[in-house]
């Protein structure tokens, strides 16, 4: 028996995404740009994705830019408004502090060619509001890069406020929704964004496939030189497959959100409300505003990557921004982020829900949780020293 | 190819020697929670043989399944052989550790050392300190 919960890290892909893959891949194989008939008729299918696409997002089919992921679309965004502000001569981007890396690093490389970034601290709860963004904004800020669903703890960010804010003193708006797209309602002009990123295969579509929406009149820079796919800001032949398995997953979700958000939002309240009761322990994240499959925790005298191991033995397949899972020494900047200590930020949980989970499958979780922690936490010399009182506990 | 061998995930699993020992003749604490490994040795010591040796470690994988075959390859050895052990012996015994986990090994070593230290300055035993230096570990 296998639980999957770590949806945030990828999805399974949906019947939808997939039928529509598999034709692509079976029988529809021409170029888009080759002037044959079975070619033109990939055009069309092409451009009838990004319609379906631009339409879920409440955008213009030509604001919609195919890309590898999320990642892509992050730099392309981010490296396209810095290098036009050059001839402004603006260099201050505005961003928080637990932004995912494909947006911190693309930020760390403009630094280190002369932009200043200013790092928005997101406070206990790991939220920022636009009067955080309005303060920060001055004459120097070139772009504003907030995402909309923090990836690992499951905040949502109030990016209309933020985007109202941006529009208002005419800076661009990015916003990183890679965690957004398919499980909340996304509107670009009604949340006034000018760019956004998604990723298809965080909504049940196919890895290595996503877009960027750019606002008209934001200057793309292409990243790929090679051909004028794309509008010319994106070369290389067109992952049709991909891109059709993505606007179907898109539609699908797009159009069930409501029901979806609903039934997930259930399954995650009773995992929180569960594994609550675990003492010395911690819900990360937004409690209010939050992913609706997001579970996030922190449990104090254990470490993270021997309960995701323990886990996996039980079936339960999860991840942690722990840092022996990711080779470094340094826990999640997210958790650090929100002012936990080293101590605590090494042992963190975090269980995805998507709506291929069932309620069985949470009840099951909650005392494989418990029953793990406590058996970490029976070796643990971190927890014998809390227990006998030499040392404090951190976590209630 | 899988993150850990089957050995080190048997070891972590199923850890031996896992608990305290009550009026230990040695115990040896090493690592710290900031850099998310801690590991603690206690030794029961007769005739400078480890007659029971019991760990606890917080930390990943890795550190259990170290600690766990550390604990496993003194037991019952004079106090000279448990000196020799060495972090590459550990995570031999293991069938390997990945690269970036070595440091796992350095601290069950460093553990045991640190408990035999302990044992000898309880017991006014004098023993060379040189010799007993913590290994460079760039990694904790």
């Amino acid at each position: 028996m296998k639980i999957y919960l770590d949806n945030a890290s990828t999805t399974k892909m949906s019947d939808a995404a997939l039928a529509a893959m598999t034709s692509a891949l079976k029988e529809d194989y021409a170029n888009p740009s080759s002037l044959h008939s079975m070619g033109q008729r990939m055009k069309e299918l092409l451009e009838t994705a990004r319609n379906d696409v631009a339409e879920r997002l409440g955008a213009l089919p030509s604001e919609i830019y195919f890309t590898s992921g999320g990642s892509e679309s992050d730099n392309q965004a981010i490296i396209s408004v810095a290098k036009s502000a050059l001839k402004t001569g603006k260099k201050t981007i505005i961003t928080t502090a637990f932004e995912h890396h494909a947006v911190l690093h693309t930020l760390e490389k403009l630094e280190s060619e002369g932009f200043t970034v200013k790092y928005l601290p997101v406070g206990k709860t790991g939220n920022v509001s636009a009067e955080q963004v309005a303060a920060a904004i001055d004459e120097d800020t070139c772009l504003v890069s907030v995402m909309a669903a923090n990836n690992e703890i499951g905040s949502l960010l109030p990016i209309k406020e933020i985007g109202a804010v941006c529009k208002d003193k005419r800076v661009p708006f990015h916003t990183d929704a890679v965690q957004a797209v398919g499980h909340v309602k996304i509107n670009v002009n009604k949340q006034n964004i000018d760019l956004l990123s998604l990723s298809a295969h965080k909504f049940h579509g196919p890895k290595g496939i996503g877009a960027l929406y750019a606002r008209r009149g934001v200057r793309l820079k292409s990243l790929i030189e090679g051909g004028a796919q794309e509008r010319g800001k994106r070369a290389g032949t067109e992952n049709l497959p991909a891109i059709l398995g993505m606007a179907a997953a898109l539609k699908e979700e797009t159009s069930n959100i409501e029901a979806n958000a609903k039934k997930i939002t259930a399954m995650r309240d009773k995992l929180i409300k569960g594994l609550s009761t675990i003492p010395h322990s911690v819900l990360n994240g937004d409690t209010k505003n939050r992913l609706p499959g997001n579970v996030h925790f922190c449990f104090e005298g254990i470490e993270g990557e021997s309960l995701l191991l323990l886990l996996d033995s039980y079936g339960i397949e999860a991840s942690s921004g722990s840092a022996c899972t990711s080779g470094s020494l340094d826990p999640s900047h997210v958790l650090l982020a929100i002012g936990h200590p080293h101590e605590i930020a090494h042992g963190s949980l975090r269980l995805t829900i998507s709506r291929y989970n069932t309620d069985e499958e949470i009840e099951q979780t909650i005392p494989a949780v418990k029953k793990v922690v406590e058996r970490l936490r029976n070796m643990s010399p971190v927890w014998r020293d809390k227990v006998n009182g030499v040392k404090p506990f951190l976590l209630p | 190819m899988a993150l850990y061998s089957e050995k080190v995930m048997d070891h972590f699993k199923n850890p031996r020697n896992v608990g305290t020992i009550d009026n230990a003749d040695g115990v040896g604490e090493v690592g710290n929670a900031k850099c998310g490994d801690i590991m603690k040795i206690y030794l029961k010591i007769d005739d400078d043989i480890i007659t029971d040796v019991k760990f606890e470690t917080f930390g990943c994988g890795s550190a259990i399944a170290s600690s766990s075959m550390a604990t496993e390859l003194i037991k019952g050895k004079p106090l000279k052989d448990a000196l020799e052990l060495t972090n590459k012996a550990v995570a031999e015994a293991l069938d390997g550790l990945p690269a970036y986990k070595m440091h796992c090994s350095v601290l069950a070593e460093q553990a045991i050392k640190r408990a035999i230290i302990d044992y000898y300055e309880k017991n006014g035993i004098p023993y060379d300190k040189e010799a007993y230096a913590d290994r460079e570990d760039d990694e904790t």
